[in-house]
């Protein structure tokens, strides 16, 4: 059979790896619903978190599409929805291919239509097993870990609901911290230029050359910043309209509703304050 | 050994995700293996073995720095879920903790197992449907260009800073005193360390998570908290 990135058969397959994703996802979700009917819970809690979750997640799962996008170029369509709809993002899948790609002696921009089922099969194992460690360390000590922390927390109750919050907040610091990662591009003027980094085979070996250098402006680091104060704004404001104007309602919409505040500021900050320099 | 019938619920939790991720484990290694065999033609083995080795070490520690960081966060059923459906600290994580802040119900709690779980399964189900589609329309309409569109860009692009603001100031607010020190190690770290580019953000997790226990820890033992 004559290969080729969006051959028919590819889609196939990965159709019914995704229809087993899916699968998994239903199974807990009905497990879970039934755990919650027989205890007694409050079902309208139930429900409400059912469409918040899933109001929630479109914004984030439109940008997923759209690194499906970037991807294919290179490696097709089929490849990238299934790498994207699984482990993965798309950095990872990104650099795990253009590593496979180098190993082969080739770039990433060259595999696209050219791409042989051999040049496939390679970077399909890189990405895969590259990213397997969760699948199967979750099953391994997950049970043992967690029973770990129940008893731990029946030492010291106190300090287990400090832990948990501890590690939220942990969680939330590094990505408040990632915000401004590019705010010393205002004083510094090598923070302003990017080197693109590919790895090039040289005598059997992956070295890690610059192909290219891409200039930002100064204040392009400024425009994550002024998206996270908005968003944390409309929170604040959307806390208010719940707490002192009683919309409840607000409650299980405010986050999307935030988030989307956010990403729709980001186009005109952005085109005011600049990013990559033409 | 444990009679069925004495299992417990979390025990039944652990069981069918050990078998779903061991089974989707061997479903996505049967991806590649099924194209060598349809098309008759195995790997290079030289680009296998160089990708692998520029890949996977560094993957691999991550893997196991992010299993043990986030299964406290994300309870049972929503690690066995997240860990094959991925999009954990930008999409999945946030929506359990959302769902957990809104119900108000603690994380640790069967209670909380349960609402986090519906919440992480709502969100792979929506994630995987919203993709298919979006496949769907990339493969039949000129969708692409309008999703690579320059004008809608800088909103994706921005997604995670418009995500951690808001979740952020919902969390921080009622943490504030164990939040000052570590967001503060982080803004230093991130704007003074030339290093530490955006691409650095989950090594970094583990880093700051351990930092806030630690400094929680401190402020416990002193009384402050």
């Amino acid at each position: 059979m004559e290969f080729s990135i969006n051959h028919p058969i590819l889609f196939v397959l990965v159709g019914i790896i995704i229809a087993a994703v899916l699968g998994q996802s239903v199974y807990f979700l009905i497990k879970s619903v039934r755990r919650a009917k027989a205890t007694g819970m409050d079902m309208t809690k139930i429900k409400k978190t059912i469409i918040t979750a899933a109001i929630f997640t479109i914004a984030p799962a439109i940008s997923i599409v759209v690194t499906v996008v970037t991807l294919a170029k290179s490696l097709g369509i089929a490849l990238p929805w299934l790498r994207l709809s699984v482990v993965g993002s798309l950095s990872y899948e990104a650099i795990a291919a253009a590593n496979a790609a180098s190993g082969m002696g080739l770039t990433l921009a060259q595999l696209g239509e050219n791409m042989t089922a051999s040049n496939y099969v390679t970077v399909s194992l890189v990405m895969t097993l590259s990213i397997m460690v969760g699948i199967w360390l979750v099953p391994l000590i997950a049970k043992k870990y967690q029973n770990g922390l129940v008893s731990f927390e029946n030492k010291d109750k106190k300090w287990s609901d400090i832990l948990q919050n501890s590690l939220f907040i942990g969680m939330i610091s590094a990505f408040v911290g990632f915000v401004f990662c590019d705010v010393s591009r205002l004083w510094s003027e090598s923070a302003r230029f990017v080197e693109i980094k590919e790895k090039v085979l040289v005598d059997g070996k992956l070295e890690s050359v610059v192909v290219g250098v891409t200039e930002y402006t100064a204040t392009s680091g400024i425009v994550p910043v002024l998206v996270m104060v908005t968003s944390a704004l409309s929170m604040c404001i959307c806390g208010l309209l719940i707490n002192k104007l009683k919309w409840k309602w607000l409650n299980d919409y405010a986050l999307p509703i935030c988030m989307i505040l956010g990403m729709a500021v980001a186009i005109p900050v952005t085109a005011w304050l600049g990013m990559e320099v033409k | 050994m444990k009679n069925k019938n004495k299992l417990t619920y979390m025990d039944t939790v652990h069981r069918d995700g050990t078998i779903w991720n061991i089974g989707m484990m061997l479903l996505l290694l049967a991806f590649p293996f099924a194209v060598w065999i349809i098309f008759g033609e195995g790997p290079d083995w030289q680009g296998l073995g160089l990708g692998l080795l520029a890949t996977g070490p560094m993957y691999w520690a991550v893997g196991v720095v992010e299993v043990i960081t986030f299964i406290p966060m994300l309870g049972a059923g929503g690690s066995y879920l997240s860990f094959v459906t991925g999009n954990i600290s930008n999409l999945k994580l946030p929506c359990a903790i959302n769902a957990l802040e809104n119900a108000k119900v603690d994380a640790k709690s069967e209670e909380g197992e349960v609402i986090s779980t519906i919440a992480i399964a709502v969100s792979s189900i929506v994630t995987t449907l919203i993709v298919a589609l979006g496949v769907l329309l990339i493969a039949v309409t000129p969708i692409s260009k309008i999703l690579e569109e320059e004008a809608l860009k800088p909103a994706f692009d921005q997604m995670l800073p418009a995500l951690f603001g808001a979740l952020g100031v919902a969390l921080i607010s009622k943490n504030w005193k164990i939040a000052i020190a570590p967001i503060a190690l982080m803004l230093v770290l991130f704007v003074f360390v030339p290093a530490l580019n955006s691409g650095m953000v989950g090594i970094m997790v583990p880093v700051g998570v351990i930092f806030t226990i630690a400094f929680s820890r401190l402020l416990y033992k002193k009384g402050i908290i």
